[in-house]
């Protein structure tokens, strides 16, 4: 006995076998997300006032991966729809433009936003010390105006050498605009297109710091969120692109001109996977580049 | 999909190249790296028994340090030193940490090497598919990788005994800040230490069962054979069914949390971190702001519906021996179905009842109070079927009818104990003592652990054509049954005494346990024959190691239906050659079909047609429902 209903669809369930076994396989992964989101609803929720950073991500940058990513789970759509009308050519561009979308997406996140992150430097102020920075703060300003309060001073870090060197005893920081002008009311609200860091420098006196570092995970419960929720949704689009470019290459070819419904049925499968680790996104963008 | 019908002529050359293959299959793609449902079973099977010996065997260790605390083990005592390093026990005595150690990876290994492997994956493997008439999984390749993963997962937990430092020693549970910062420090290595390596080993395990499931699911509602409806499927499949379920969708969860753990640890986040945290007299160098809760919430989101995952495979497989042995139809089929899939259901929305003691606030704790009794209902509701199956029937006392029974009534206890745990005022006191520990090991080592022999002598046949030895499987039974039951009941009583579950010297130095005697034992005395009735469990399990081996060579040969079952898998020939079925078979009624009046024989076979007599005198259903 041969295992059916590997291209065939089972009369009674209307489904074949791999499309039964994606669906369970994407109820999984939002199960798998589900828990990571929820853990950051948690945190977020239990963070202390003016704690949970706001407006740190490239809004536009962000934008232009999400347009990048819907645009991907068009074109893997129209390469499912070439094959079925057997038209090898077009499922060929197709599957090659859905590759381009999410290798783009890809080097956009770890060449250019990520690494963004590890160069840009924060340090959370200690309480007793916060009046100390006040220009750099505007506390009073921000009690004036119902604002959270600031505990945190960020910018480019000029003296890199202070992050692991007790000797030095004070970081210089490159402000970025909130810090630089911390009453203009412009700078209440994040911006979309980011504010350049400014050129005016403080210093700050590691005595008087809580806690400094570049913007990494272990920064805060937001950048932990952050790195790990679109790691693994990176990883997701990874696995994605490989899985498209086997079947974009000439190997898949040969299982076109045996049997033109099998290559079909895995593009409709993996681009349903598509479609899933789109949705993620879709989600990911507003939580943490948005609200 | 009206075009997918029109390709079925590409597919069938397709299939006769598979045919073909199947004959040159060398060695290591027949038995090592096979696609075959019956081989990876059967590896399953060997993998998950080697891991509950091992994990068994942690705890026999444990045993003699509660029974005769600081005192040098004899005879294995000098050499364990030279296996898991000097730091753990020097002179044959245990250190605190090596304890630690055991009691978390027995745990741990018992739960996700031992029983998953063997009760959902092995049996679900080999048996699922031929109760369900199919010529194997959904997904042949999917299944390897799955077998692999579990595999991958079984050798990093066990090469964390050997790192610096030994492996986790935070709990099976591994509750932070406790996890998140053991394992690490001065003579730890970054990655290579037991913690790190429990949760890296942890996701191989997870990926493994999340393959294992989506393949199940995928199988029992894809590849059924004809005629084969939901309703006639045996109560063991619907098990499996709902097990799956559990698996997917109670997994993630735990993946997620694993993954900030291992975060937490390699990367120095706080996810679990709350701020302010003191650590040898040395402030932390994190940021803080995380929550141990949410650990811990993320953890019994798997970890109940889990318990259900160990518990649901044993009752499956308790109910086509019952119905096997006792003659008669399984009663209460439907409710029984039905029971499973609610079980399935609320198993979860009730694990925030191991949190009693977080103070979680009295309005979650009500509702989870409120949920964790409601499931009680349909666990009664299947052990009182299976109690009222024996009712009048003529019941045969084979070997796997012996563990069979067995579990009934040590199911019971495990069960009925439970419910003074879901009150939280009765938890407040019985948290944490052996009282927990008693009724867990009630419900997975009488309970699931008999039967999973049961199912071991019971489709051993299958396997492998021939039978186990019934004498010996005999010799087997009794010992174990016994040793159980002194090894866990007691541990009721200790428990109500005061004992806590994690002390490491037996309660000797705490006089909590000292003030009143049970039978004339303290409860720190009591640890003596508990170690000793384990030591002797230990030794009961030879007899069966050797007939199982011995059996496989020499045991009796036998017919491909020696137990007179009625299910498709009697059928299929014994063992069953790839592709199983040598036509494809074909279901005209239900599972259970067992001394049917007018019959000649007392069992009715599912794939022997309903004949026209019958169809006056049985309504309905009618007519075979073919699909």
């Amino acid at each position: 006995m041969e295992i059916p209903y590997t291209v065939s669809t089972r009369p009674d369930t209307g489904l074949w076998n791999a499309k039964v076994g994606i669906w369970l396989f994407l109820a999984s992964e939002v199960m798998l997300f589900g828990g990571l989101f929820s853990a950051y609803i948690f945190l977020r929720l239990d963070a202390p006032p003016g704690v949970w950073p706001h407006g740190l991500l490239n809004v536009p940058v962000g934008t232009m991966n999400t347009a990048i990513l819907i645009m991907s789970s068009v074109t893997v759509v129209l390469a499912w729809a070439a094959l079925k009308m057997r038209r090898y050519r077009a499922y060929w561009w197709y599957m090659l433009a859905t590759i381009s979308c999410g290798v783009i997406f890809l080097v956009v996140k770890l060449a250019y936003e990520w690494p963004q992150k590890f160069d840009h430097f924060g340090a959370y102020i200690k309480p007793e010390a916060l009046g100390k920075y006040e220009q750099y703060l505007g506390n009073e300003y921000a009690a004036e105006k119902a604002l959270p309060p600031r505990l945190e001073i960020t910018g480019h870090l000029h003296n890199r050498a202070a992050l692991n060197d007790p000797k030095i005893k004070e970081y210089e920081v490159a402000l970025d605009p909130l810090n630089a002008e911390p009453t203009n009311p412009v700078m209440d609200r994040p911006h979309f297109f980011p504010l350049p860091v400014t050129d005016k420098i403080a210093t700050i006196e590691k005595e008087d710091v809580e806690r400094a570092t570049m913007f990494l995970p272990t920064h805060s419960a937001y950048f932990a969120s952050y790195f790990t929720i679109t790691g693994l949704h990176g990883l997701h689009v990874l696995g994605g692109v490989l899985v498209f470019i086997y079947m974009w290459l000439p190997v898949s070819k040969k299982l076109y001109q045996r049997n033109p419904e099998h290559l079909a049925n895995r593009v409709e499968v993996s681009g349903l996977f598509w479609h899933f680790v789109d949705l993620i996104w879709i989600f990911v963008f507003p939580l943490f580049y948005l609200l | 999909m009206d075009a997918s019908t029109s390709v079925e002529t590409h597919h069938e050359p397709h299939g006769h190249d598979a045919a073909h293959e199947h004959h040159e299959l060398g060695f290591w793609r027949k038995y090592i790296f096979s696609t075959d449902h019956k081989v990876i079973g059967i590896q399953y099977a060997f993998t998950g028994l080697i891991f509950l010996l091992f994990g068994f065997s942690l705890m026999m260790l444990m045993r003699w340090q509660l029974a005769y605390p600081g005192q040098a083990l004899p005879v294995i005592g000098k050499w364990l030193p030279h296996i898991f390093g000097a730091g753990t026990m020097p002179d044959g005595k245990m250190t605190p940490d090596f304890y630690n150690s055991l009691g978390a990876m027995h745990g741990t290994i018992m739960v996700f090497l031992g029983i998953v492997p063997l009760a959902f994956a092995a049996f679900g493997n080999f048996v699922v598919p031929l109760q369900i008439g199919a010529p194997d999984m959904a997904f042949p390749k999917v299944n390897m990788a799955s077998y692999w993963a579990v595999f991958v997962g079984g050798i990093v937990m066990l090469i964390s005994f050997f790192v610096p430092g030994g492996a986790a020693k935070s709990g099976w549970t591994s509750y932070v800040p406790l996890a998140a910062i053991a394992d690490s420090g001065p003579g730890h290595l970054p990655v290579f230490n037991g913690q790190t390596l429990w949760l890296i080993g942890f996701i191989f395990l997870i990926t493994s069962s999340l393959l294992g499931a989506i393949n199940f699911i995928a199988t029992i509602i894809q590849l059924r054979a004809k005629g084969l409806t939901w309703m006639r499927l045996p109560f063991f499949v619907w098990a499996q069914f709902v097990t799956a379920f559990l698996l997917l969708l109670a997994f993630p969860p735990l993946e997620a949390g694993i993954i900030m753990q291992l975060m937490d640890r390699v990367a120095a986040t706080s996810f679990f971190m709350p701020a302010g945290l003191v650590v040898n007299g040395t402030p932390l160098s994190i940021s803080g702001g995380g929550s141990p809760l949410l650990w811990q919430h993320l953890f019994w989101f798997l970890a109940h519906p889990e318990v259900y995952v160990l518990i649901l495979p044993g009752m499956g497989i308790v109910a086509e021996i019952l119905a096997n042995n006792s003659r008669k139809p399984l009663w209460g089929y439907k409710s029984l179905v039905f029971s499973v899939l609610t079980i399935g259901f609320l198993s979860f929305i009730v694990w925030a009842h191991h949190m009693w003691l977080t103070g979680m606030g009295s309005a979650v704790s009500a509702f989870f109070q409120t949920t964790t009794l409601i499931i009680s209902i349909p666990s009664v509701i299947i052990l009182s079927a299976f109690f009222i199956s024996l009712w009048g029937g003529s019941i045969r006392f084979t070997v796997p009818m012996l563990f069979t029974t067995a579990f009934l009534p040590m199911f019971g206890i495990g069960g009925l104990t439970g419910i003074p745990l879901a009150f939280n005022s009765a938890d407040l006191y019985l948290h944490d003592t052996y009282y927990v520990i008693a009724h867990f090991h009630y419900i997975v080592a009488p309970g699931t652990i008999f039967a999973l022999f049961a199912g071991i002598y019971y489709w051993f046949p299958k396997a492998t054509g021939r039978k186990m030895n019934d004498f010996w499987g005999k010799v087997h039974f009794w010992p174990t049954f016994i040793c159980m039951n002194v090894i866990f009941l007691p541990m009721f009583l200790q428990g109500m005494a005061g004992m806590h579950r994690r002390w490491y010297d037996g309660g000797q130095g705490w006089n909590v346990s000292n003030e009143h005697t049970i039978w004339g034992l303290t409860g720190f005395q009591w640890n003596t024959p508990i170690s000793w009735a384990a030591w002797i469990m230990g030794l009961a399990q030879i007899p069966f190691i050797i007939n199982f081996f011995w059996s496989i060579k020499h045991g009796q040969k036998v017919n491909d239906n020696p137990w007179e079952a009625t299910t498709l898998e009697w059928t299929a020939p014994s063992p069953p050659p790839h592709g199983n079925f040598v036509t494809a078979p074909v279901a005209y009624r239900g599972p259970y079909e067992y001394s049917l009046p007018g019959r000649e024989r007392d069992y009715t076979m599912q794939n022997e047609p309903v004949e026209p007599a019958e169809r006056i005198r049985r309504k309905p259903p009618a007519e075979p429902v073919l699909v």
